[in-house]
């Protein structure tokens, strides 16, 4: 049994486990579900984001009123620039960036997601696995390994931090998201535990201190930008852990520090939509305009 | 780990945000299940963030959506409004202060159609949980994530050994259990939550013993 990451990674040592292995015998200690039935409830939830992935790739999605949302069409118009030839991260990657911006597109149309580890930040893991499935070829069943791997992280976050943007800001939300979509990608490029947990330190510490301002209170904008940012950082951080890098502070103590870093900002920046973005003056007037006066 | 896998990978869920969507429905849903008979119209008291952000969020449509049975997860929440009104049902929102109550809560109040009503208060306590605080003016605490037996009954000696005993009977262990009540000797209220499923003939069982007035079986697949 685990609590932490310290202890996670040692029970990993021990039995001579991967990491989903571990994630998975602890989840059946805690509700007696076996591991197949981790894997076909798994598979589900993977449906469920691939679908919301793509969705607004092909047409864009309005709002719940009828009405264009603050994004709507962003997911589709992404995805035609990474089409070009000309772009500066390459079509993979911008290819990953439509697609979380596909499942913000969806969510905030009142389409169905799946939350991961919250619906605002629900496009980062899909994207991440998605586009690594399709560019690596990587068989169904260990993609199925990298998300438990994904949950297991986030279940270690839910439990000694949090992930809600109300209590610790978008580094809690999008900055789990990042954390265990890069371990889960650690995973995918056959890295270590210790690697994987490397990389899931390296994206807390990369967005550190995010703030949660959505204008007018919607899970709309920054969200989006924020879905398709931290799936990039979710890549950028396993490859620095892939490569070596080693942070000098423990995964549990950088987890800390996020916890901390969450609980003094101060409540205008955690989801109340009256600080950063949605306190500029042209956030209050889109707000307005929704809300009424 | 106290925390679930399938916490963090979930709820499956209409957008956009668990608490002012997937909860907001959920909750209006399992609050129909304290009704006796059909309801022809029901009204929404909104409080703190619900109250604020209701429209821009779809907290409306997700509590419209619940009362008539759709699921959080089902996208027909987009037509609830419209298929409210191909039912005959009407509904209405307004402000209410529910005092130190969680920021997302709302109070339901159901016209039953014999014009009789039902009120059940509650709040969506985030990731799409929900907890009820309150049925009908009796304060209770049930979050329906274990299957839970609820039963209202006169607030008089041995009625709760005599409750606890058919769950004894059925060899189900009782891991949760709180009591409250109106005032002394008035209408009582236990909330039990199992450690396993608890079958449906039980109710019928408790609603025979004398001093019990209602007794509600929640297993979680229906929640």
């Amino acid at each position: 049994m685990y609590s932490h990451f310290a202890s996670m990674l040692a029970l990993c040592q021990e039995k001579h486990w991967p990491l989903w292995k571990a994630v998975c015998a602890e989840e059946t200690e805690l509700t007696g579900r076996d591991e197949e039935s981790i894997f076909a409830r798994m598979e589900h939830r993977y449906d469920i984001m691939a679908q919301s992935a793509q969705k607004a790739l092909d047409n864009p999605l309005l709002g719940h009123t009828g009405k264009p949302t603050l994004i709507t069409g962003l997911a589709q118009a992404h995805q035609q620039y990474a089409q070009r030839g000309n772009t500066l991260c390459g079509p993979v990657l911008n290819r990953m960036m439509a697609r979380a911006l596909s499942c913000s597109e969806a969510n905030a149309s009142m389409g169905r997601v799946c939350a991961m580890p919250t619906a605002g930040a629900c496009g980062i893991v899909p994207a991440v696995l998605l586009t690594l499935e399709e560019e690596l070829s990587i068989p169904r069943r260990k993609v199925l390994e990298a998300l438990i791997v994904a949950s297991g992280v986030g279940a270690v976050i839910t439990q000694n931090a949090t992930v809600s943007g109300a209590e610790g800001g978008c580094q809690a939300e999008c900055g789990a998201a990042a954390a265990m979509a890069a371990a889960a990608a650690v995973y995918l490029m056959d890295g270590t535990p210790e690697q994987s947990l490397q990389a899931m330190s390296h994206a807390l510490i990369n967005v550190m201190g995010l703030v949660c301002d959505p204008i007018a209170g919607l899970v709309q904008i920054p969200c989006a930008q924020r879905n398709a940012s931290q799936a990039m950082n979710a890549l950028l951080s396993a490859d620095l852990a892939l490569a070596g890098m080693v942070c000098p502070v423990p995964p549990d103590e950088v987890l800390e520090a996020m916890y901390r870093t969450g609980k003094s900002l101060p409540p205008t920046l955690r989801e109340t939509a009256l600080g950063g973005l949605a306190g500029t003056k042209a956030g209050q007037e889109i707000a307005r305009e929704i809300h009424g006066a | 780990m106290i925390v679930s896998i399938f916490e963090v990978a979930g709820p499956i869920m209409v957008g956009p945000s668990s608490s002012h969507t997937a909860g907001a429905a959920r909750l209006s849903r399992l609050a129909t299940l304290f009704l006796n008979q059909p309801f022809r119209h029901v009204s929404f008291g909104l409080h703190g963030s619900f109250a604020r952000t209701y429209h821009g969020h779809g907290t409306d449509l997700a509590l419209v959506a619940g009362a008539l049975g759709i699921r959080q997860e089902d996208e027909e929440m987009k037509r609830a409004f419209q298929i409210a009104q191909e039912r005959g049902i009407t509904y209405d929102f307004y402000p209410i202060d529910l005092g130190d109550a969680h920021e997302n809560s709302v109070a339901i109040t159901f016209t039953l159609e014999d014009g009789s009503t039902t009120q059940v208060v509650g709040s969506s306590i985030g990731g799409g949980r929900v907890l009820v605080t309150s049925i009908d003016g009796i304060d209770t605490e049930l979050t329906l994530d274990s299957p839970t037996l609820l039963v209202i009954y006169e607030d008089r000696p041995g009625m709760l050994s005599r409750i606890c005993a058919e769950l004894a009977y059925a060899n189900i262990n009782i891991g949760v259990l709180k009591c409250s009540r109106q005032k002394k000797g008035g209408q009582a209220c236990s909330v039990i939550e199992t450690d396993s499923p608890i079958p449906q003939d039980i109710q019928q069982t408790l609603t025979q013993l004398r001093g019990v007035q209602n007794a509600l079986i929640l297993n979680p697949s229906e929640a």
